[in-house]
This record gives C-alpha cells, structure tokens and sequence, in this order.
C-alpha cells in the first residue's frame, strides 16, 4: 500500500480504545520470503504440499519443548484484559489485533486437534479446522503483532502473545511461508555478518569517515577501532549504527565516551551487528546461529568484556539469552556482566565522573524519553529491576537540561510500541506501521502541546528508523527522533576539544 | 438408587479432577522454558519471584493494572468462591468441626451472594463490551452460567428452600469411608451437586486449568538473572554437543 493511502487515526488520548471493526486489517500481509531466502535458513522454499501434517507435528513439537506454549495457550479464560492493550488495535480497531484474538487464531486450531473439548465440542470452545486460510490468517495477523509484550503485563496469568506469534511464524516458516524482510536479513548476517550486508572493506570505510568527521568536529582524533586484538572491549551495535539517522550520531557518542574513559576497545567485521532477527521469526535454531558468531568474535579478538550498543531487541537477545545461545562465558572478566549495555557503561563513567559534560549544549531541544519495549519488558540495566527505566532517563538527565516525562501510562513497563518492531520495519506494512504508531505519537503531542517537547529520545535502532519514517505523518519533522548517545556526544567536552570559546578567543 | 448415582458420580469426578490436573500439571512441569522470558521488572531472585506470584494470586495484581471492572468482578468472585469452599468443609469432614470453621460459617453464608454478583459482572461484560463479545465463545458463557447457577442453587438452600443438611452431611462425610447413605431429594440440593459434578468434571479439560497453569507461566514464574545463571533446556543442551 503507498504511505498516502493510510488514514492517520486522530486520538484523543493515547489510549483511547476504539469500538471493533471487524476485518479493517483483512489482508494485508508482507512480502513472502522467496526459495532463496528461505533455503538459506533451513526451511523449504515454498508451501510444502503436506502443508497440514507439518504445521500440526510443529504444533505438538512446541508443545513439548516450550512450556510457554504450552501453558498459554491452555490457561486463557478470555477474560478480555488485554483486548485493549495492543497498539496496533488501537490503531487500527481490528478486533484480531487484540492479543487474545490474535492468540485464538492459533488456540482454536489447537484445541481442535489437541484438546478433548475441541475433538468432540468444536462449536462449544472455538475450535476450527486447519485449513489453507487459516495459515493465510495466521501469515495475515501474527505479521500485525510486533511482539513487544505489553499485553503480558496486563494479563493476570502474564500470557505473553509475543510466545504465540513467534511459534506461529516458526510454523509458517516450516511450512514454506516465511517472510521475506526478516529472512532475507538474517541470510545476510549467516553470510557476512550483518543485517545490512556490508562487508569489512565497506565497513572499515566508513568508521574511517567518521573518525575524520569527529576530528573535523572537535579537533580531537577520536577512533573507532575494527577487528582489533588484544582490544579489552568488544562493541557489538547494531549495523544501522553504521549509516542511519540519527543512530549513526548515537555511535559516535559510544566512541566518544570510550576514548573519554581511556579504554580500549574494538567492533568485529565478523560480529557486525546487534540486532537478531532470529528473534523476531520464532526460530532458536537461527537466533543461535547468530548470537555464535559474537562468541567466535569475542574469542577470537581476545577481549575481556562485550558492550552492546543502543539496539531493543538486540538487548533483549543479549540480556535474557545470550548467556543460553551462546555462553558460558567464562573466558571472559568475571567483574563484568556479561553483556553490558552502553548506557551502563557510561552511566558508570558519570558516576565516576570520567566525563566533562556541557548540559547547554542541548538546550536548544526539550526532549522525553520513548523506552523501548523490549528493553522495558523483556531485559534489565544496571543491578535493580527497574533499572532499564532509570538508567536512560539518567543519562539524559546528566546531558540535557530539558527533559519531559510522557503519560505515565504509556512509559516504563506500559510503554507503546513505536509500531515498527518485531520484524515489521518494512515498508510494505507501512500502513499498519503508521496506524501503530498513533498511541505513542498521541502521546508525544501531548507532551509537545503541554511542555513544548521537541525531540524524543530513543535506544533502539528499530524505533529510530521507525520513527523517522513515520513521525512526519504525525506533524514532526523527521529527526525529532535522537539517539541517547547522540545527546551524550553533544554534551561531551573531550579532552584537548576546541571549544567554541576557543574559536573566538 | 439416587443416593448411589450421586455417589458414583462423586467418586468419578474426584477420579478425573485429581487426574487430569494431575496429569496437566506434570506436562507443564516436564516441558522445558528454553530461554528466560519473565516480564521484567521482574525478582533477580526465588523469592522475590514467590512474592511476586503471591502478589498474583491473592491480589490478582497485574488484573488491577489492567482493567478496575473485570479486576473487581473477578477479584470478588474468587475471593468469595474461597469462602465459600472453606464453608463447605463441614459438609464433607466426619464428626465435629473445628473451632475455626464454625467461625468462617458467616463469612461464607454471605460470601455466596458477592461470589453470584462477580459472576453475573462477568457474565455482563461478556455481552456488553464488544471486544469481549468478539473474544467469547459458548463454553465461556456456560462456565459462568454453571458457576451462577451453582451459587443461586446454594443461596437457595440456604435462605429459601433449606434442605436436610445433617442428612447431606452425612451422605458426603460418608463418602471417605465408602459408605453411602441417603442423600435428600431436594431438588436444589440435586441440581446444586449435580452441577458441581459437571464443574469437576470440565476442570482438567476447560480454560479452568488456569488455576494450576498459572504456578507455571513463565513471564511470572522465572526469575531475572540470566547474566548471572546460565539457562539451558535440555534439547538446547543437545545443540551445544
């Protein structure tokens, strides 16, 4: 669908809900992925003609080796505590985007084939047959969710329908109906590293341009080191970092902060991205593939600690899994956690005060913060639960001295989504990608009309690139959205930096 | 011959309840959470993750973020429904109660009637609010319908229509030792453990298994330390080798 197509919903209140209108998201549904995209991952290239016995030996697969499956689609009482909690429903008001119904488009064809009610009383549960329409409902509905779990926090059994909508496209992946964006991504990292397919050359190229831009800049030669041994760091961002707005201005804030704090550190040409779209498609197979290679690089370079750089998803797969994909990590320094993000390494430099700060560097924006949902929902910082809430807004604090918080009720653990994760960054779901965003954007103009907020922070390479595309809908230009290091690479006075006292002096 | 229909089909429930929750609850026990998903904020620790499903069960808390009116109506349904199945243990203990129990008597004679109203709030939102209309099938009314009329059947006995309770008490007291005496033929009383037949019966095969499966979600039961601890699932093990 082309951009102009999409009605912009106008909300009162970024939670307003809407009454139901079946169907209004009937049909739409990305890109398939090709043979080619396909193969590269393991799965067949397209439908499998025993299409039916696949999915249901998939289905009874999961049910024995992930309890989360299991369990949820089980215990569901239909109690309807979620049904209002999904962006992309208030968005777009079609009722299968609220979680339980976007969980029952699978629920009814597991009780139906698995549950006793469901064998004998079909009518009675809910239960349908698996037909060939229902996978294109599932392919349909399961790429409108972006698994950012904010209905697992409001479900009073904690039924997170991220669990659902992986194994979903898991099945449909097995079955030969994978999505192309997503598949397509992950081949390029199994073959060269990173998401975007850029090579060591290409990408040494670049780092150089922008160690000349910093030292254009400032007047300090600040660098940022590739496939370094021996280096104590290994800095794994996400391949956006490298030629994005504004997360490439996030970048240059994290080699500024390293060459501030006077430590040593490196990225890796084999380990060049953050992000793990293996994630995004359900498939622990594929996520491990890619967290491995951050292993083999760490070894490899021979560092003592991994940082990763400002990604959501990426923090979660660190946080929560790498330790399971890819650990144990015992050859590296016990006296750091494995991994570590950015802004704990840097929140530490503050404290410790490593970094001169200039807060009126930013004083020409008044900015609020967007937590990224899987940074709130799904991972930690620092050493309280909670802590993925304060560390940024610390952060920003110390950098900026105009900081708004937005609606209480759409920060922290109830944060929107920005409309663009999960595997869902692609423009031919563009129209659900605007729709979804409406609750954050509501959100934001309210902060804007209230307090004259102009630009809204972000750590998350998907919500970056999200937002830039979409915010200009909503009546903002599109570099509102910043990176928090790129506040941070504002603010910071490096040592030997001309300042511009000094260029008039 | 009533009498014994009644309980053979008390001595079948029972089988089935024990069971099939029996059975349910050790699959969600043997199948593995390949990797750490607890819905964070969450506890670094066990028991920072009990309070947590305390917090769950006896306040219901993450209902309360969620939604006031399906929190109030279920809250006060479950809560009841706790008294009023503490109430009923005289039914069913041999011989004298314990001083405690006659205490709850009163508690639990009312609690039927806030255990009705939940239900019937319930049972309206499932008409009244669309998305919840959208999202409900007819097993999710009738569980309510069941429930209701078991507690209108109960309220009945109570306060309308009493029935030969001593008789009822030891028909089911009866029932631990095999004996079977004659049970009154009331008709509340028939239809009121009639339906609490059917109510065990569905328990193992029905959304109702949320009781149990709840000790088991893992965005509630895990706690957040996987920099700390390595997590692994067995089959995930077997990648590694």
């Amino acid at each position: 669908m082309a951009d102009g197509d999409t009605q912009i919903p106008k909300l009162d209140d970024p939670l307003q809900v809407p009454c139901i209108k079946p169907g209004s998201m009937d049909g739409l549904q990305p890109f398939l992925a090709g043979p080619e995209h396909q193969e590269k991952l393991g799965f067949p290239g397209q439908l499998v003609p025993d299409w039916k016995e696949r999915t249901l030996a998939k289905m009874k697969e999961m049910a024995e080796k992930n309890r989360a499956f299991q369990v949820y689609l089980d215990i569901c009482v239909k109690c309807g505590a979620c049904t209002d909690k999904c962006h992309y429903f208030l968005g777009t008001a079609d009722p299968k985007n609220m979680p339980v119904a976007r969980q029952d488009l699978l629920r009814s064809v597991y009780r139906r084939y698995f549950t006793f009610a469901g064998k004998y009383f079909p009518w009675l549960v809910g239960a349908r047959d698996l037909t060939e329409d229902v996978l294109k409902e599932w392919y349909s509905y399961y790429h409108q969710c972006s698994e950012c779990r904010r209905c697992s926090v409001f479900c009073p059994y904690g039924i997170d329908t991220a669990e659902i909508t992986m194994a979903a496209r898991d099945i449909l992946a097995e079955v030969g109906m994978g999505q192309k964006y997503a598949n397509e991504i992950i081949g390029k990292v199994h073959d060269v590293g990173n998401n975007l397919g850029l090579n060591p050359k290409a990408l040494t190229a670049t780092l150089e341009d922008l160690e000349e831009d910093i030292e254009d800049d400032t007047g300090v030669s600040v660098r940022l080191p590739i496939d370094e041994k021996g280096a104590d760091i290994l800095l794994v961002t996400p391949s956006a970092d490298f030629f994005a707005e504004p997360h490439i201005d996030g970048l240059i804030g994290y080699a500024k902060v390293f060459h501030q704090a006077g430590v040593s550190w490196t990225l890796s040409s084999y380990a060049s991205e953050a992000a793990n779209f293996g994630l995004f498609i359900g498939n622990y197979e594929n996520m491990r593939l890619v967290s491995q290679r951050i292993r083999k690089a760490a070894k490899d370079l021979g560092v003592k600690r991994i940082i990763f750089g400002e990604c959501g998803h990426a923090w979660r797969v660190a946080y929560s899994y790498l330790n399971t994909l890819a650990g144990p990590w015992d050859f590296l320094d016990p006296n750091y956690p494995v991994p570590q993000h950015i802004l704990e390494f840097t929140w530490g430099e503050i404290q410790k005060g490593t970094l001169k700060l200039d807060k009126s560097k930013n004083d020409h924006l008044t900015l609020t913060y967007h937590d990224s949902c899987n940074v709130a929902r799904a991972s930690r910082m620092g050493e309280t639960p909670g802590g993925q809430f304060e560390i940024p807004r610390n952060v920003i604090k110390a950098v900026c001295n105009n900081y708004v918080d937005m609606d209480p009720d759409t920060i922290h653990e109830s944060t929107l989504c920005c409309g663009g994760g999960g595997g869902l960054l692609t423009d031919d779901l563009m129209d659900l990608r605007v729709k979804g965003a409406s609750p954050r954007m509501t959100a934001l103009q309210q902060v804007t009309e209230s307090h004259g907020v102009t630009h809204m922070a972000a750590i998350c390479a998907i919500c970056k690139t999200q937002f830039s595309k979409v915010m200009p809908k909503y009546g903002y230009d599109m570099d509102s959205v910043v990176s928090v290091h790129q506040l941070v690479s504002n603010a910071i006075i490096l040592d030997g930096q001309e300042t511009e006292e000094d260029a008039t002096a | 011959m009533l009498s014994t229909i009644y309980a053979l089909l008390f001595y079948v429930a029972t089988i089935l309840i024990v069971v099939g929750v029996a059975l349910r609850v050790r699959k969600y026990a043997v199948t593995p959470a390949p990797l750490k998903i607890p819905t964070t904020p969450a506890p670094t620790t066990k028991g920072g993750v009990v309070l947590r499903m305390l917090r769950e069960v006896i306040f219901f808390e993450s209902l309360f973020k969620s939604n006031k009116w399906i929190w109030l109506f279920g809250w006060m349904f479950h809560m009841a429904l706790w008294l009023v199945i503490i109430r009923h243990l005289r039914y069913t203990i041999p011989g004298n109660t314990p001083f405690w129990l006659d205490f709850m008597q009163p508690f639990g004679k009312y609690a039927g009637f806030a255990m009705v109203l939940g239900l019937a709030g319930l049972w309206a939102r499932r008409f009244l609010v669309d998305r919840v209309r959208y999202i409900s099938s007819p097993s999710d009314h009738l569980i309510l319908v069941l429930l209701i009329a078991i507690g209108l059947s109960g309220l009945t006995m109570k306060f309308v229509s009493p029935t030969d309770i001593v008789a009822v008490k030891a028909f089911m007291s009866g029932l631990w030792t095999f004996q079977i005496n004659t049970l009154p033929t009331n008709p509340f009383l028939l239809i009121h453990l009639g339906l609490v037949i059917v109510l065990l019966i569905i328990f193992p095969i029905s959304k109702l298994l949320h009781a149990p499966g709840l000790f088991f979600s893992p965005s509630r039961n895990q706690a957040d330390n996987p920099r700390e601890q390595r997590h692994i699932a067995p089959w995930a093990a077997e990648l590694e080798k």
